[in-house]
């Protein structure tokens, strides 16, 4: 809605920020109200990215922001990263879903993996949003467990050839460099497949009912040659790209208390202005029930994260943490999302409210970087010591 | 170009008011303060000077210690440096009083020009950038919505009723702010990273040469209260000719408006 935004901070806990981090928060607030929020239920409606934005993105700095200034990034703590995160979420996924992946799948692992060549020609483009970055990692028979992966690279001379198809894969279609995951004779390796290289093609996936202002591609390659000086020297392992997907959970922790905050705002505002019955809906201990459950999860939403992100700059972070904060998060948050949309009643399921874009876009964030019940594996196994996704039971004969 | 921008630090204009029981201040309850929106183009005014012409913008405010998030926020947009001009006598500074300390603190600042938003909203009073204009003795030009540089002279539009005015300025100059004159840039990240170790001078009244005695508002506020609740509307009904006459014969008669 036209309304400026008004986050529930019921906790009060913009104590805890820093001047700089409230700074970096506001402004990213401003700018997704000014430019997001106009546009993006047509956007939505269109199934199109709102691309003319990815300068201004990058003007702000808002692509990798927590990578050192020498690649022409911010050098920002992990806080206000975050806060970056749950305010372009707050406009819709797409946004954060974009910057999740230029930022933590793509320009984090050529940091982290890549060779100072590989760091000095991508990282200033990718920061300047001049060069578009996708992951490919997740394959049509090779979700939760990326260790079935088919994608292969083969050794021919000094070079490499790929061949395999990735799916799911977050701005394929418009990526200048693809970070591809395959099997090698080693065991799993990352490439720098650019765009235009024979033997790859990135089509646009069709149909989604979700995350429609985001672009998902397949990524196909059909014996696509790839020189040495591509693979990322350091990615060893799938612990390498499970390394990102960590840095991208941790995005969307902080992204959806944004989305449950926007969700959460407009209800309000509905229930405070509806009439019903003589008087404002506001008024009914249902209504009512609905507010408070949603105010009460994103206030211990908003605490979880904060301590995420101290955690984090401290770097004593724990992965399996980051996966019950995913966990969360998200699923308080599509919650919001419902309730919004049920408190707006017919109204909420217009493009004109944000309720039920949020939720269908959260029933794509719910399941993908990780679905619930694996990251509640994932906790479980933190606990018990058991992996229950890896245990194999062979299926009884009747 | 040296450019001294004057800046604000004010409730946003979201802020639901409340008169304070007193009947004398008013009740802002949590209210988020931000920049005066009219200061920030003449932030941004005073940011492409300095990159077309060099020289470094100083951004400068009269309030309490709250006020340095204003000139931090303007710091993040690119300014070089501030001055928070801050003293118990400065209070409760009126307009004549601020103009007194502006121009004592910009005496001490290389300007070449001087730029403030048309108004402080809150306050409302649009008497400081004149009156800080008439004691430095420098040309003023009042709710600008166009900047251009002519040799030594800026050629200057500005809002007029029903037109607009073109004005040929000498600098130094004062120059007030109105929308339209520029699209102020939101502050980067790496902008916000560096206004951290930008440094933030703070004068007092002393540092200014000004006796605190001189500084009392020179009015005294008598009351405060919120406009009446406007009266319900009122729907005619009946055929749409007597309808007509009975609108044109109210508009005339009761809301003489007509």
């Amino acid at each position: 809605m036209a309304a400026t935004f008004q986050s529930p901070d019921f906790y009060r806990l913009d104590d805890l920020l820093t001047e700089e981090q409230k700074m970096t928060r506001d402004t990213v607030r401003g700018w997704v109200q000014d430019k997001v929020v106009p546009v993006i239920a047509s956007h939505y409606q269109a199934c199109t990215f709102p691309r003319d934005l990815v300068p201004e993105m990058a003007q702000l700095g808002l692509l990798g922001p927590t990578l050192p200034e020498a690649y022409g990034c911010a050098g920002m703590d992990q806080v206000a990263a975050g806060l970056v995160m749950q305010e372009l979420e707050r406009g819709d996924s797409a946004m954060r879903s974009f910057a999740s992946v230029q930022g933590s799948l793509v320009m984090y692992p050529i940091f982290t993996y890549g060779s100072e060549a590989q760091k000095d020609h991508w990282l200033p483009r990718l920061a300047r949003g001049e060069a578009i970055g996708c992951f490919g990692l997740t394959e049509p028979d090779a979700g939760s467990d990326p260790g079935s992966m088919k994608t292969r690279a083969e050794r021919r001379g000094d070079a490499w050839v790929l061949n395999g198809t990735k799916m799911w894969i977050t701005n394929g279609t418009m990526a200048d460099v693809a970070v591809v995951w395959a099997r090698t004779p080693e065991g799993f390796g990352g490439f720098l497949v650019e765009k235009g290289t024979p033997g790859f093609s990135a089509p646009e996936m069709k149909g989604k009912l979700s995350l429609r202002a985001s672009v998902t591609s397949e990524l196909i390659f059909e014996d696509c040659p790839v020189p040495e000086a591509n693979r990322l020297p350091a990615a060893r392992g799938l612990k390498a790209p499970l390394s990102c997907l960590n840095q991208a959970r941790y995005g969307i922790a902080w992204g959806v208390v944004g989305a449950a905050a926007a969700c959460y705002d407009e209800a309000l505002r509905y229930a405070r202005e509806r009439i019903m019955f003589e008087g404002p809906i506001a008024r009914f201990q249902l209504v009512q029930d609905k507010l408070v459950w949603m105010l009460n999860e994103i206030t211990k939403a908003q605490l979880l994260v904060w301590k995420l992100g101290k955690m984090k700059d401290e770097g004593t972070l724990r992965h399996a943490q980051v996966s019950l904060a995913k966990m969360n998060c998200v699923w308080m948050a599509r919650e919001c999302a419902r309730l919004a949309r049920d408190i707006e009643g017919a109204n909420g399921i217009l493009d004109e409210y944000c309720a039920m874009r949020h939720m269908q876009n959260l029933e794509s964030v719910y399941t993908y970087e990780g679905t619930h019940d694996v990251h509640k594996l994932v906790v479980g196994a933190d606990i018990t010591g058991y992996e229950a996704f890896r245990t194999v039971t062979a299926p009884v004969d009747r | 170009m040296n450019v001294l921008v004057c800046v604000k630090h004010v409730p946003d204009t979201e802020t639901r008011v409340k008169v304070a029981a007193d009947g004398l201040h008013l009740d802002l309850g949590e209210a988020n303060w931000v920049v005066n929106p009219y200061d920030e183009y003449a932030v941004e005014q005073g940011l492409q000077l300095k990159e077309k012409l060099g020289g470094e913008v100083t951004v400068i405010t009269v309030g309490g210690d709250d006020a340095t998030k204003s000139l931090r926020q303007a710091l993040a947009m690119g300014a070089d440096k501030a001055v928070l001009c801050s003293d118990p006598a400065f209070e409760d500074a009126d307009p004549w009083s601020t103009a007194r300390i502006l121009a004592a603190a910009a005496a001490k600042l290389p300007c070449d020009l001087i730029l403030s938003g048309k108004h402080g909203v809150g306050g409302d009073n649009q008497q400081v950038g004149s009156l800080l204009g008439q004691l430095m003795g420098i040309p003023v030009v009042t709710v600008v919505t166009g900047m251009d540089l002519e040799g030594t002279s800026l050629m200057l539009k500005r809002e007029i009723e029903g037109g607009t005015e073109v004005v040929k300025a000498s600098l130094p100059c004062v120059i007030s702010c109105q929308k339209g004159l520029n699209e102020p840039r939101y502050p980067s990240l790496k902008g916000i990273m560096a206004a951290k170790k930008k440094e933030i001078t703070a004068w007092k009244a002393a540092d200014l040469g000004l006796d605190p005695a001189t500084l009392a508002p020179s009015f005294q506020l008598k009351k405060m209260e919120l406009p009446p609740p406007r009266p319900a509307g009122k729907i005619l009904s009946g055929e749409i000719p007597d309808q007509v006459k009975e609108l044109v014969k109210l508009l005339h008669d009761e809301a003489k408006a007509i």
